[in-house]
């Protein structure tokens, strides 16, 4: 696989061919209307000529003498018996026409404008290294302006054009003359090199009579293959088919013209013909009806080809289908590493890697091609020196094959451990979503990945599916190592954190294993540490157990024995109540002695206080442990500290248990009649509002500013019902206590919020579809059975039971109502948020950062002299900083100078 | 030893500065440390160390040459759009409006349309205004546009009579601050009519003669003299005073910063809209881009997703570098793109291509798309590197 490139293209010029040059190009003059005759031989001279180029194997090229894989094809031509337009250039024809003289085709400026634009012309030329097109409209508009010509004084009659092709001119005398592609041609024909740039022609490349045809090149047969289909019927391309009615048409008005027909005949089939080369190349002009197949479908001509989403230039120029790729469901593996991904058997003995024999590892690749393409470190095919490949499925004796293996030969072998592979997953919103994993080869037919990698790529497993690509070059390689591996993204670039860290259950884990209730045996403290790989290293034990004796160790110190030892930081963690904490109030926070263990300090690598939980140990979280580990320590230590940390948590909380149910949410019925007096007190609020609202009583309700009435109402009713809920739930939550499973995910961080909380345990609440109550459905009533304008709590979708109790049914309708509204907001949302970032990316991809460390873009200009004004690289900064201040600080407070005087 | 002393304020400043001064280490960064360090009691050591540190950060967090820094703003600011919410939400900031925001508001910037959905003013008042609600009021009724219609409880057309009468509303014309004298004075002044001021009845008449002005035309003039504004400016539909700290300050629903900053009272210093329009043409394009820098982060932060500055501002720049104002997308940025192949494969495929046959331009391909397309190396990150090996010397060596 290892060429290198020695032709590079530095140009690619754009111009029109003439139809001198469309002769020369071509390989066949073609006239014949068919395409294949009884046999299924190509007709000489007709669409199939062979000398278009080859598309059954084994044929060779009638041209250039290659068979299907070499010969690119060549163009033929049809000699058009009257000039078509061209529709691309329809309009700017027209403009072509109104700017110059009928009679002298000289363009209708005076001389002294004529010098005066060039110059202009000229000068923008010069500066911006393109055309001016603001000019050349303004050089059109004073054309359209001139009477007469100002060289031969012809009057200038106005020319119109009838969509899409037929131009007419206003002649004083017969009044509207049609102007057919004969005339039009002739005009254009006249006009002087010297002339062209003020139309907005490049002289040096382009005659504007070349836009009306009078020879149509026709694109070789690979360009448009016919199908045999199953049945053996064949089964033409569309542009074959398009092609086939401009010949026949073609030669009907070349037989017509030849036998003297009427003129009426002869422009009919003019027109016919125009239709036909219109819609070859473009089958969506407004104003003609576009050309169909028998079946009804509009043919999919030039213009389609190439043209949005599914067309040439997005989906096959700038993206492409790729071979060495792999595609399957993905699924958790917790005891997987970041760095890796679980591949399945049966895709890594299909994917291969290619390896050159050398002296030195002729053993293990003939023991891979022993193992052949079946068992699974084995190879699939093998290059010899000559190129030619052999595929090992189809080789009887596989020894002897084994005992030609010279050193030189390719092998492509099978995926194994330890291949780098890149792994990706659509929608690919950011660099993070293609990442490297190293190979591990697993039973099974998923992928498998860690927990910890789902949130760069937004990933669950309730279905997905991942693409995994495998790099074919010791260069691809190499940069997927050093750049693409998941170690190096640990790290985002677009708010300067980690993007990967803790999720859930592990979060959950860190709060229980790190909270200053949690005591272990030494038997569990082992377990603990042996399962994040930490062999020889016991923290001391802080207690011992009053009933037993046995020593007892703090969720603390075994925690950091996973941290790097010389690690201080300072932070807060969930747990902290910021400016609602009594102490802070009091005076300043108490910092280690936070009876909520919200402040977390790290000392010389060890844990001294503060609990962990989302915002120190999650991901997406700037400041969190792991952002400290990477940028001081680098990728390898966070990746380390990151996958030991899960290894352990893991196995805590398989031991401890930890799992939520129904009855995780029952209340007893004290609590349940609280919560019930509370929603009855906010429906007796709100009939009391609803009330007032009738009777208009601004005592009770007064109108707020710059709302109705009615919306004032809303509002306030919305905000009784959301206090209600609100507090119902609080009074559930504090029965439940922290030490519910639920309450210490939300409380944590590791999933859900209160909200979801309150909804499950004490009342699910508004429903509300556009920020409103539910206000749909019948007249003045959202269903049936209610009475109208009945705007009671009630009838407006609150459902006052929770999830646990379960809804009524009414309440579930309008649950349902309220649930479809966030469906269609993330369809809506992904779509346009789709769009948005495809324009931006248009708009930015050719902006780097030079080595002067200016930004430019792909012409050059400077868009930032300094990039980011500090020069300062997001994903390597501290959230935005070039450095974080308390980090620094609280590193340099615990140097201790006399352990490392020789460090300078 | 020495070196375990505590460090002197002026070590402190002197490491600091050099590191500002000599290695480019930004000068807040420094400035902030050096208090830091004077709390703290250091010794010359642990200075040293904290230096050394510093300066070892400050290399490792700075740009590589090549990066392509353009994708990843693109990505930064595209890939939360997909969290974001798509409504308007009331109550946001300002609580009485409506104001556009999340994805839509977002799009609005970086398309740059020139109507944005809700277009609103902040209007920071001159300490003498600021400081009371009254003094405060007496700006506001300057900018509140009013028209006619709001001070009257009634425009009717008596035609016994032949003239229009405007029955003023009380508490309207209190609520307003409105002068009566003047408000007929502007009357009179449209279509150079007799107006009249009746203030027993609290009416205003305004004299027509039905020989000279056919029904349906009286009708219209009714429906003029409705709309006519006495008093505030143009298209400012509602102020509304708030109180930020101590300092009063005011919030329009509907722009017109030029007028305003002309009003005596108004800071014009932080005053701002956040039509981006309207900015370059009253303040200029530096203006603009700081509109654009700060309305994206307002987006952004309203929804709390993190969002470096940098991405920002590298969009914004982007967008004002060529003195106007460009929308990202075919009418902006990506239709000024210098490459065929970059256009044609954005929108507008054919245009393109038959556009660039008559000028007869070539695609030097220097862009990515490009290089994409003709598969090549992009001149981008490690592609943007050449590798030149002597062959030669190597042999020569040997």
């Amino acid at each position: 696989m290892s060429s290198y490139i020695s032709k590079y293209i530095s140009k690619i010029d754009f111009s029109l061919l003439s139809p001198g040059e469309i002769r020369k190009l071509s390989a066949a003059r073609i006239i014949t209307a068919d395409t294949y005759d009884e046999d299924g031989l190509p007709i000489p001279s007709g669409l199939m000529d062979p000398r278009l180029g080859t598309i059954e194997p084994g044929r060779r090229c009638a041209t250039c003498g290659n068979r299907l894989g070499d010969c690119t094809g060549h163009f033929g031509h049809i000699e058009l018996a009257r000039p078509v337009v061209n529709v691309g250039y329809a309009k700017r024809m027209l403009k072509w026409l109104r700017s110059i003289c009928r009679e002298c085709s000289r363009i209708l400026l005076t001389d002294e404008q004529q010098v005066y634009y060039r110059k202009k012309f000229e000068r923008h030329m010069e500066v911006f290294q393109e055309v001016d097109e603001d000019l050349i409209k303004e050089i059109y508009k004073i054309c359209r302006k001139a009477k007469t010509c100002p060289h031969c004084s012809t009057e200038r009659y106005s020319v119109k054009i009838e969509k899409p092709t037929s131009y007419y001119e206003e002649t004083p005398e017969k009044g509207t003359k049609p102007m057919n592609p004969k005339d039009v041609r002739r005009r254009l024909e006249k006009i002087i090199p010297e002339d062209l740039w003020f139309i907005g022609i490049n002289p040096e490349k382009t005659r504007p009579e070349w836009t009306i045809l009078t020879v149509l090149p026709i694109p070789p047969v690979c360009v448009r293959p016919s199908i045999t289909l199953e049945s053996g019927i064949r089964s033409e391309d569309d542009l074959t088919h398009k092609l086939v009615d401009v010949i026949r048409i073609n030669q009907r008005l070349r037989e017509n013209i030849d036998a003297g027909s009427p003129q009426l005949i002869v422009e009919d089939l003019w027109e016919l013909l125009q239709y036909h080369v219109t819609t070859y190349f473009n089958n969506e002009v407004s104003g003609i009806p576009p050309a169909r197949h028998r079946s009804g479908r509009s043919l999919r001509t030039l213009t389609q080809r190439l043209k949005g989403k599914e067309g040439r230039f997005r989906s096959n120029l700038s993206g492409k289908r790729v071979d060495f790729s792999a595609r399957t469901v993905i699924s958790p593996d917790p005891h997987l590493s970041i760095n890796e991904v679980g591949v399945p058997k049966a895709i890594a003995k299909e994917l291969t890697v290619p390896i050159k024999v050398t002296e030195w590892n002729m053993e293990e690749m003939k023991q891979l091609v022993l193992n052949g393409p079946n068992v699974h470190p084995g190879a699939n095919y093998i290059i010899r020196n000559d190129k030619r490949r052999i595929d090992l499925r189809f080789v009887q004796k596989r020894e002897n094959v084994c005992e030609t293996l010279k050193p030189g030969f390719q092998i492509e072998r099978h995926l194994k451990n330890g291949d780098l592979v890149l792994f990706n997953r659509q929608p690919s919103l950011h660099r993070m979503s293609i990442m490297a994993h190293e190979v591990k080869v697993m039973e099974n037919k998923t992928f498998r990945l860690s927990l910890c990698v789902c949130p760069p790529y937004n990933a669950d497993f309730d279905g997905d599916e991942m693409n995994l690509h495998v790099p074919q070059s010791e260069e691809a390689r190499a940069e997927a190592k050093i750049l693409l591996r998941v170690q190096e993204h640990i790290l985002s670039p677009r708010f300067g954190g980690p993007v990967i860290g803790g999720i859930q259950d592990f979060i959950s884990a860190a709060y229980i294993l790190t909270r200053k209730e949690s005591f272990f045996t030494k038997g569990q403290a082992q377990l603990l540490l042996f399962s994040a790989g930490i062999r020889h290293k016991m923290p001391e034990p802080s207690t011992t157990d009053p009933d037993t004796g046995e020593d007892l160790y703090t969720g603390k110190s075994i925690f950091s024995q996973l941290l790097p030892d010389t690690l201080n930081m300072e932070t807060t963690s969930k747990y902290c109540r910021k400016d609602a904490c009594e102490y802070k109030q009091e005076g300043g926070c108490i910092k280690e002695d936070c009876p909520y263990e919200g402040y977390v300090k790290i000392i010389n690598g060890s844990l001294i206080s503060g609990v962990l939980d989302k915002k120190t140990f999650g991901a997406m979280q700037s400041k969190s442990i792991l952002h400290r580990i990477t940028k001081d320590y680098g990728n390898v230590a966070g990746r380390i500290f990151l996958d030991s940390a899960v290894q352990m948590l893991l196995v805590l909380i398989i031991e401890m248990g930890f799992t939520m149910a129904m009855d995780d949410f029952s209340v007893n019925r004290n609590t349940q009649n609280t919560i019930q007096e509370i929603l009855q007190e906010a429906a007796k609020q709100v009939d009391k509002y609803i009330d007032a609202y009738i009777r208009r009583d601004e005592s009770i309700l007064p109108s707020s500013p710059g709302h109705t009435y009615e919306e004032t109402l809303e509002n306030k009713v919305q905000d009784v019902l959301q206090k209600a809920r609100t507090e119902a739930g609080e009074i559930a939550t504090n029965h439940l206590g922290i030490d519910n499973h639920a309450v210490i995910m939300t409380k944590t961080g590791a999933r859900g919020n209160t909200v979801n909380l309150s909804q499950m345990a004490a009342c699910v609440g508004q429903q509300s579809i556009r920020n409103q109550r539910i206000n749909r459905g019948y007249r003045d009533r959202t269903l049936p059975h209610y009475k109208e304008n009945d705007l009671s709590a009630e009838a407006r979708g609150f459902v006052e039971n929770s999830y646990q109790r379960g809804l009524t049914p009414t309440e579930f309708f309008f649950h349902a109502m309220g649930g479809r509204e966030g469906l269609v907001d993330t369809a809506v949302r992904t779509s346009t948020s789709g769009y948005m970032q495809r324009r931006l990316i248009n708009a930015l991809q050719d902006i780097k950062c030079e080595h002067d460390f200016t930004v430019r873009n792909a012409a050059g200009h400077v868009i930032q002299f300094k990039y980011g004004d500090d020069l300062i690289d997001p994903a390597r900064s501290d959230h935005g900083q070039a450095i974080d201040i308390n980090a620094l600080i609280a590193k340099t407070r615990a140097y201790k100078p006399e352990a490392s005087t020789s460090e300078k | 030893m020495m070196a375990t002393e505590p460090a002197t304020e002026q070590y402190i400043k002197q490491a600091l500065t050099y590191l500002h001064e000599r290695e480019g280490v930004p000068k807040e960064l420094c400035m902030n440390l050096i208090d830091r360090c004077n709390k703290e009691k250091f010794s010359k050591d642990q200075v040293d160390y904290l230096v050394l540190n510093l300066l070892k950060s400050y290399e490792y967090s700075k740009i590589v040459p090549s990066e392509a820094v353009g994708v990843i703003a693109a990505q930064s600011i595209g890939e939360p759009g997909t969290q974001m919410t798509l409504r308007t939400f009331h109550y946001a900031g300002v609580r009485e409006f409506s104001v556009t925001q999340g994805l839509p508001r977002l799009i609005e910037l970086v398309d740059a349309r020139r109507n944005p959905k809700t277009p609103i003013m902040h209007v920071y008042l001159e300490p003498e205004y600021s400081d009371t609600e009254d003094n405060a009021r007496q700006v506001h009724k300057k900018i509140e546009e009013t028209r006619v219609e709001k001070i009257a409880s009634e425009v009717d057309i008596d035609l016994s009579e032949e003239v229009i009468v405007i029955r003023l509303d009380p508490e309207m014309i209190e609520d307003k601050g409105i002068d009566i004298d003047e408000t007929v004075e502007k009357l009179k002044k449209l279509k150079k009519l007799k107006v009249r001021y009746e203030p027993s009845e609290m009416e205003i008449i305004v004299e027509t003669s039905l020989d000279e002005i056919p029904i349906q035309k009286l009708q219209k003039l009714r429906e003029k003299i409705k709309k006519k504004i006495i008093q505030g400016i143009k298209d400012i539909n509602r102020a509304i005073i708030h109180k930020d700290g101590d300092e009063f300050s005011i919030s329009t629903e509907g722009t017109n910063l030029e007028k305003v900053m002309l009003l005596k009272g108004v800071d014009k210093n932080r005053t701002y809209s956040n039509d981006l329009h309207e900015t370059v043409e009253v303040l200029g394009i530096e203006a603009a881009r700081n509109l654009l820098i700060r309305e994206a982060i307002k987006v952004l932060e309203d929804q709390s997703l993190d969002v470096d500055i940098r991405h920002l501002m590298l969009t914004a720049d982007v967008m004002t570098r060529m003195g106007e104002i460009n929308q990202i997308g075919r009418h902006g940025i990506s239709g000024a793109k210098e490459s065929v192949l970059a256009r044609a494969a954005f929108e507008v495929t054919m245009r393109q291509l038959i556009d660039a046959s008559i000028i007869g331009e070539s695609d030097e391909l220097k862009g990515i798309p490009e290089n994409v397309i003709v598969g090549q190396l992009c001149p981008v990150g490690t592609g943007d590197i050449n590798l030149y090996y002597d062959w030669m010397r190597h042999v020569e060596s040997r």
